[in-house]
């Protein structure tokens, strides 16, 4: 009998039955899954409607008070350059004392001071009538905006008054401004095609990580050892459905950005989703990568929120631009996949198919993608220790 | 030729930590199946492992039909059929699902799968599951499963590691003849288990220890060494508990256990019965008699547990008292109508298969769930109304290992004697007290889960009686325990229950349940019978069963339950 068994023994026969089979039992358990769908599905959909909505750089209707101890009827033009700005909510108040307890609360997020001898010096050609701008600086960037669109209201006041009235104010030059790509410069835009790699590094190494760590918990993995189905089957049994089901998951995110939250997409579809299936590799890869060291789901879902999810979230270029970062800190953001896949994004949504851009950001990409599985088929060998 | 080599195995986990497994050198003839028993951390999952080629082997080589297990691991996998410890199919996909992947994973041919999986079917009983999510079968049917996976190819060596830890007698006996099938078509089994009493049906026995073979070769002759230091009491007890106390300390006494109203003693080599002033008969040896006396050197000391007891003046009121309890998940009712009563310092066992609502009752009982109907009593108190007075009678131990792992057992110690109110000189000469009688001394910095499977037992033992309770719930406490552990286990029950303490447990093993005065077999959510184990024995003699033992006696009950219902 022996003999016979063999005979028949080919272990290369069976493999794409065997990994058919395991493809097969991943989706069944996928469809059963509700934490599963739930991090593929729901959980994105979720975070493009934060993004389209709840998040945004810019800053319009900032709370600010106005301090007139002027006579308001003197500098009635000035007081209206401030309150019909659409970036202020401006509540006047006739002293300081008043406004004081807002700041203070941060009901409003700085105030202005026209001084009470601000008609007087401003009708005496020797005396430059005085402003002041104060600011809540426990929130710097706000504070920026509280100071920059101050003075734009003060300059706007003086264009117009250099217009309506008699003392000709001709500046020598004009500055014209033109924003390309995103001409309304709305940071939704640029917030929602950067999340999109977010949420593909969300499914590409969280998800894997835990699937896998999920099946040593669980014991279901020392069985599928004691098979036949070899180790770079029992790998690609996992990456081919969660592969096609983080393309799925991305093609509905795209079309949800699209058409419901009207970003423009520029560039082809095509070139986007061979772009986004570079960086599911990767993501894939780093994500089965965890998994050969914790094998254990908190342990995963732990490594894989410091590996992956954080540092694409912060140093990938979505929410802080790269440029503007110590450059220590620059060279680290070289090596995550994520840092490419925001780039990416961000041009073929708001400028369009910049070849060149596109291709440089696409080989670091695919590098680590090899690289992560490299490392993943040397570490893992058919055995428990 | 046989049909495994060992030699010379080793196996380390750490290079300087003691081995797992230590020089190990045994050959398994074809067609055979091999019991491989021993105390908990003996070797037995590493062995069986090692010979999957799951594990590399430190030192030494096994071959397996002439292939060795590391060159040819691929052809290994090929030849053996494996099934864990651990449950490991996929809980959440359906039965047939489950089939199916296996039979594409070993590459059985497509035109032979439906016979295949029909005659597995039928052979495990699963034909009317094969739709079922598997994580909604019982503990019973999972086992079938298993061993339906690792029979998809017929393996040439089948290795079950514990294949009937937690599951109960029929579905035990079912296994054990589906074991004996695949026997008469030529497979070879290796199948480890803490059940003695399957271990002495098997051809072989593989007893080990601490990494090392004590002994290999057939039950019978290691159990002949004990022919005529085997005995049983003449005389019916009145209080067979106390007597038996008393004479697992006289010298000469090697181990005994409770049978019912009667003691079964092996005493000591070279030692003679006359000496004991008993009245005593002598009885046929059977293999726990020769395991205990190749691995424990004394029966385990009286309880200190016990004996740092104050005696509770016993009153004949029940202690325990459930009125038509009822509880139902959905529309599925886990128990129907159930009504017992327990008296102060009585054992009170519960037995029935896996799924029958023994576990239920028993977080009913002890206030851990509410229930839909009916009403729970602890010493008079209503668990409902009063379930914080209510608890601090009791004591908890659960199915589980449910301490902290990462914790240490200091901290554990610490931890559980907050949880009971325990405080200041109270906490402190309780948690001494506790490392004292366990001897925990050297691992009090150790983190639980490092534990050896024995000392995890008896923390969990000192956590849930060291606020000194007068109702100690056990819910299968010694599933996967080994035989020593659990003899020094019913010394500590035994001692408590002497002191007047009153205990509700439940088990899969018989011998346990011999333990206990009164027994309520619970099946299909009802209690079908309650009695002392002696007359349930006695209720089921007949012609051909002239000395049934309590497992006849349950596997009739519920056979009989079943008849009844079917008409």
């Amino acid at each position: 009998m022996p003999k016979q068994v063999n005979e028949e023994f080919d272990i290369k026969k069976g493999r794409f039955i065997r990994l058919r089979a395991l493809v097969k039992k991943e989706t069944f358990q996928i469809i059963r899954d509700p934490s599963t769908l739930l991090i593929s599905i729901v959980l994105p959909f979720f975070l493009l409607f934060i993004y389209a909505y709840g998040v945004s750089l810019d800053l319009n209707h900032l709370r600010m008070g106005l301090v007139v101890e002027d006579n308001p009827a003197t500098v009635e033009s000035l007081i209206e350059s401030f309150a019909n700005s659409t970036y202020f909510d401006v509540k006047i108040v006739q002293s300081r004392e008043e406004i004081l307890p807002d700041i203070t609360s941060g009901a409003v997020r700085g105030f202005a001071v026209i001084p009470s001898y601000f008609s007087k010096f401003e009708k005496n050609p020797y005396k430059i009538p005085p402003i002041q701008v104060i600011a809540d600086g426990s929130e710097p960037n706000t504070a920026n905006f509280v100071l920059n669109y101050s003075k734009g209201a003060v300059q706007k006041w003086l264009e117009q008054r250099s217009i309506s009235s008699a003392r000709s104010f001709v500046p020598p030059i004009e500055v014209s401004q033109r924003v390309w790509y995103n001409e309304q410069v709305e940071s939704r835009y640029f917030l929602l095609s950067g999340s999109l790699a977010i949420i593909m590094t969300l499914i590409g190494t969280l998800l894997t990580a835990l699937v896998v760590a999920r099946e040593w918990e669980r014991g279901t993995m020392e069985v599928l050892m004691s098979t036949t189905a070899q180790i770079n089957e029992l790998v690609l049994g996992k990456l081919i459905p969660y592969f096609i089901l983080g393309m799925i998951s991305m093609l509905l995110c795209i079309a949800l950005s699209v058409w419901g939250y009207g970003l423009p997409l520029r560039g082809s579809l095509w070139l986007l989703c061979l772009v986004s299936g570079v960086f599911l590799i990767a993501a894939l890869g780093l994500g089965l990568m965890i998994s050969t060291f914790a094998r254990n789901q908190l342990l995963a879902y732990q490594i894989s929120m410091i590996v992956g999810f954080l540092p694409s979230y912060i140093l990938s270029g979505f929410l802080f631009e790269i440029p503007s970062m110590p450059l220590w800190v620059q060279w680290i953001t070289y090596l995550l996949p994520a840092r490419y896949f925001v780039q990416c994004l961000q041009t073929l949504f708001l400028v369009g198919n910049v070849w060149s851009l596109i291709f440089f950001n696409m080989v670091p990409m695919l590098l680590m993608g090899i690289i992560f599985f490299s490392i993943t088929a040397f570490k893992t060998v058919k055995r428990l220790d | 030729m046989d049909l495994v080599q060992i030699e010379n195995l080793s196996k380390r986990f750490t290079p300087k930590g003691s081995p797992a497994l230590n020089k190990i050198n045994i050959s398994i003839p074809t067609g055979k199946i091999i019991g491989l028993v021993g105390p908990d951390g003996a070797g037995k999952t590493t062995l069986i492992r090692l010979m999957a080629g799951l594990l590399l082997p430190t030192e030494g080589m096994i071959s397996i039909d002439n292939r060795d297990t590391v060159k040819d691991a691929q052809f290994i996998s090929f030849l053996t059929g494996y099934m864990p410890q651990k449950f490991g199919q996929y809980e959440d996909i359906t039965v047939m699902q489950n089939l199916e992947l296996y039979a594409d994973l070993m590459g059985l041919p497509k035109e032979e799968k439906s016979e295949k999986f029909k005659t597995l079917l039928k052979f495990t009983g699963l034909e009317p599951f094969t739709k079922r999510i598997t994580g909604a079968l019982s503990g019973g049917m999972k086992q079938k499963l298993g061993l339906a996976c690792s029979l998809i190819r017929k393996p040439t060596l089948l290795l079950l590691d514990e294949p009937s830890v937690g599951v109960d007698p029929i579905s035990r006996r079912e296994l054990w003849k589906m074991i004996h099938e695949l026997l008469e078509e030529g497979i070879t089994v290796v199948w480890s288990t803490a059940y003695l009493d399957e271990a002495e049906r098997c051809h072989e026995v593989l007893l080990m220890n601490e990494g090392e073979v004590l002994f290999y070769g057939d039950p019978k002759q290691l159990t002949k060494k004990l022919d005529h230091r085997v005995f049983i009491t003449k005389n019916v007890e009145v209080n067979a508990r106390h007597k038996f106390m008393e004479m697992m300390q006289k010298e000469g006494i090697k181990d005994g256990s409770i049978q019912g109203k009667s003691i079964r003693v092996v005493i000591k080599e070279n030692f003679n019965s006359q000496d004991l002033d008993e009245q005593l008969e002598p009885t046929e040896a059977r293999f726990e008699d020769a395991f205990i006396d190749k691995i424990s050197e004394h029966p385990p000391k009286p309880s200190r547990l016990a004996e740092i007891r104050p005696k509770i003046a016993s009153d004949s009121k029940s202690v325990i008292l459930a009125k038509n309890l009822t509880k139902k998940f959905g529309s599925f009712v886990a128990v129907n109508d159930i009504s017992c009563e327990v008296k102060g310092g009585e054992i009170f066992g519960l037995l029935g298969p896996n799924g029958a609502g023994k576990s239920t009752t028993f977080k009913m009982l002890c206030g851990l769930l509410n229930p839909t109907e009916g009403d729970a009593f602890v010493k008079g108190v209503d668990l409902q109304s009063a379930p914080a007075e209510a608890r601090q009678h009791i004591g908890y131990m659960a199915q589980k290992f449910s301490l902290y792992g990462n914790l240490s057992v200091k901290q554990n110690l610490e931890f559980f004697a907050g949880c009971y109110n325990l405080v200041n000189e109270e906490k402190k000469t309780a948690i001494e007290t506790m490392i004292e009688i366990f001897s925990l001394e050297p691992y009090l910095n150790t983190s639980t889960d490092q534990l050896p499977l024995g000392f995890k037992q008896r923390l969990s033992l000192a956590c849930a009686t060291m606020h000194q309770p007068e109702i100690i719930f056990l819910d299968e406490p010694t599933s996967g325990v080994d035989p020593v552990t659990r003899r020094e286990f019913w010394s500590h029950i035994n001692g408590l229950v002497e002191k007047g303490v009153t205990i509700m447990i439940t088990t899969h093993f018989m011998d346990e349940a011999q333990y206990c005065d009164r027994i309520a077999l619970v099946y299909k959510g009802k209690i079908i019978q309650m009695d002392s184990p002696d007359n349930l024995k006695e209720g089921v003699r007949s012609e051909e069963n002239q000395s049934p033992s309590l497992e006849d006696a349950f596997i009739h009950l519920i056979e009989e339950y079943d008849a009844k219902a079917s008409k």
